[in-house]
């Protein structure tokens, strides 16, 4: 950690020395004093804090330099409590305000500028999320810093990778920017360990900034079954189902067996078998289980974009030329109607 | 209260259905040669807006709708198509060929656009399919201190022509907010279906006017933040390969002394679906 934090000041004296070389030397001198902070954009929802997004937690320790975790809402107290205890957390920055409960950008993201502000924080880190994708190119424009959207790596405090061309290409980039504001891809940075942290508590500044725009409903839906975003295993279906109930007959007590989450291709979601908040590919969910089990899906690059990190992939499909087959570790070429329930009714034995 | 002047930023990317591919020196995916079409979220874009148009759906009508597009010349071409399915006009910031805006630029171009052109709605697609960053609607949105609703499903209006209600698609489902003109709406895939553009409408695009101006006639510093160091290929998946029966007896018990419960059960339904022979392959694998 030590030797880390060292070569951010040389670095960060270099790239002042590079871009700056004209300014006065108390000006670059300041800048050495300017170790590596980050902010880790928690989330939570009707008072409970959203696990998935210590991933920015993990990508915070990867950086190096001191953590703070800033969080908001109204009773906003039992969560800074719970986020105080997460591990690698040096500081909460809570904001307790109800306005801020559904995380409306037009006001949620003057808060967060105001406290990035005021700490002076490095690196702003958020979950590629609804909430992180809608609220932080709006910080990031307030502040004048190009984001760097959905990293799955850190190379070093100003070097990130991504994926791009739904992950067809894999780019290095390197920001000039002296606040990064970064959102990362979940899977590829593990939550934080929930125990074992014991951060202190501080009160943000509230710029009580009017919100233009309200919250009117939400529609979630309902499931027993893990996140599908962070599931272990998946298992997902695809055109190859033919009709909801058959969706519902076939996939989800396969599901079931394994306590896996229910994913489905964009061909699926669309033709109405499955609801639009279980799409996997470039456009819906990015999931990188230890399984994911497909039945149905040809594996068009969209749908891959979603999915081809998971650790072992199964395929079940009945046309043996299907893509899905070249990314497939283990593929059973053969009818989903038979294949599906036997393999469930072997899962359960 | 008059009515909408739309502005609708529209994108020319690489054909989604094409995979791209990573050149030699791996500094960029090739472009040169390469099918290039309207970013798909951006058709939406252009349909939702001549839609609004047509069904009268906002009570004061629609006044105009201007696309937009940031890019090399050949962006003219998916110009063209925005107003032969309906766009009024078209103002094209022209760059060198190669050279890309990042996303905080291409907002500051489309600010300096707002202002000029007093817009009061903009509609943009949720991301574009080549950088995937998704980052322009909400930054022009900060940029303008407007109503912002991300990922709209459903777009409709308040009687008195003030209020916009946008069904936003959210994790875990669909969220509804209500903001206020003028607004930023970034278009998700279940908003519409973009219509294809009739040949005679594809004739009077023709006729349609497109304004080339630089970002400096705007104003506008698009100097990049990011620099890319590299780009590489993925690393290829290898396919394990296909069996034929879902019982095939296996070599379960050698991971029986996995301490990874979850690695292990991983394991058990791929030998269940598996042959012997794969399992070589598999535990490689892990």
């Amino acid at each position: 950690m030590i030797p880390r934090a060292g070569h951010s000041v040389l670095r960060q004296a270099r790239c002042q020395l590079r871009t700056r070389g004209g300014l006065a030397p108390v000006a670059s001198l300041s800048a050495l004093s300017r170790l590596l902070s980050s902010l880790a954009v928690l989330e939570q929802r009707d008072g409970k804090l959203n696990h998935g997004s210590l991933g920015a937690v993990t990508a915070a320790q990867k950086l190096g330099g001191s953590i703070t975790a800033f969080i908001a809402g109204g009773n906003i107290k039992a969560v800074a409590e719970e986020a105080a205890k997460v591990m690698g957390i040096e500081k909460i920055i809570s904001v307790e305000n109800a306005a801020y409960d559904k995380g409306l950008p037009e006001n949620y993201a003057p808060l967060l500028v105001e406290n990035i502000k005021k700490g002076g924080y490095t690196h702003i880190i958020a979950g590629h999320t609804a909430f992180g994708k809608s609220l932080m190119p709006r910080v990031a424009a307030l502040l004048d810093v190009q984001q760097i959207s959905d990293i799955t790596g850190i190379e070093d405090e100003k070097t990130f990778v991504r994926p791009i061309y739904a992950g067809n290409a894999i780019a290095t980039v390197e920001s000039s920017d002296e606040t990064k504001i970064i959102t990362i891809r979940g899977t590829a940075f593990p939550a934080a360990g929930a125990e074992g942290g014991s951060a202190s508590i501080e009160d943000g500044v509230d710029p009580k900034a009017e919100s233009i725009s309200e919250w009117i409903s939400e529609d979630l839906a309902k499931s027993d079954r893990p996140d599908l975003a962070t599931a272990g295993r998946v298992v997902s279906g695809g055109r190859g189902l033919k009709s909801k109930e058959e969706f519902d007959r076939i996939m989800l007590p396969l599901a079931d067996a394994l306590g896996a989450a229910v994913g489905a291709s964009r061909a699926a979601v669309d033709s109405g078998y499955a609801d639009n908040s279980l799409q996997v590919g470039q456009t819906g969910k990015v999931v990188a289980p230890q399984l994911y089990l497909c039945a149905g899906i040809s594996g068009a690059i969209q749908h891959l974009a979603g999915m081809k990190d998971s650790k072992v992939i199964a395929a079940i499909n009945k046309d043996a030329d299907a893509p899905i087959f070249q990314v497939a570790d283990v593929g059973l070429v053969g009818d989903l109607f038979e294949k599906v329930p036997e393999l469930t009714e072997k899962l359960k034995q | 209260m008059s009515g909408l002047r739309i502005l609708v930023p529209v994108k020319r990317v690489i054909d989604y259905a094409v995979k791209p591919r990573v050149n030699k020196a791996q500094t960029a995916v090739e472009t040169a040669g390469v099918k290039h079409s309207m970013n798909p979220f951006d058709e939406l874009s252009i349909e939702e807006s001549v839609r609004i148009r047509e069904k009268k759906s906002y009570p004061n009508g629609v006044e105009d709708i201007i696309a937009f597009t940031a890019g090399p010349p050949k962006s003219a071409d998916i110009l063209r198509t925005a107003m032969a399915m309906g766009a009024d006009r078209s103002i094209h910031v022209e760059v060198k060929d190669g050279e890309e805006i990042e996303p905080l630029g291409v907002a500051k171009l489309l600010k300096a656009v707002v202002d000029k052109e007093k817009i009061n709605m903009v509609f943009l697609g949720k991301q574009s399919i080549d950088d995937d960053a998704g980052q322009t609607g909400q930054m022009l949105a900060g940029l303008l201190g407007w109503s912002q609703a991300t990922q709209a499903s459903n777009v409709s209006f308040d009687g008195d022509g003030k209020g916009v209600i946008v069904e936003k698609e959210v994790d875990g489902g669909v969220e509804t907010v209500k903001g206020q003109l003028p607004m930023v709406v970034t278009t998700d895939l279940r908003l519409n279906e973009p219509r294809y553009a009739s040949l005679p409408n594809i004739m009077k695009a023709k006729k349609k006017k497109i304004e080339k101006i630089s970002a400096g006639d705007l104003g506008v510093d698009i100097a990049r933040r990011l620099k890319t160091i590299k780009v590489i290929e993925p690393p290829p998946r290898k396919g394990g390969g296909k069996v034929e029966d879902v019982d095939e007896k296996n070599t379960e018990d050698s991971f029986e002394d996995s301490s990874d419960k979850l690695k292990f059960l991983s394991l058990r339904i791929i030998f269940q679906v598996g042959l012997p022979q794969f399992s070589k392959i598999l535990t490689a694998k892990f």
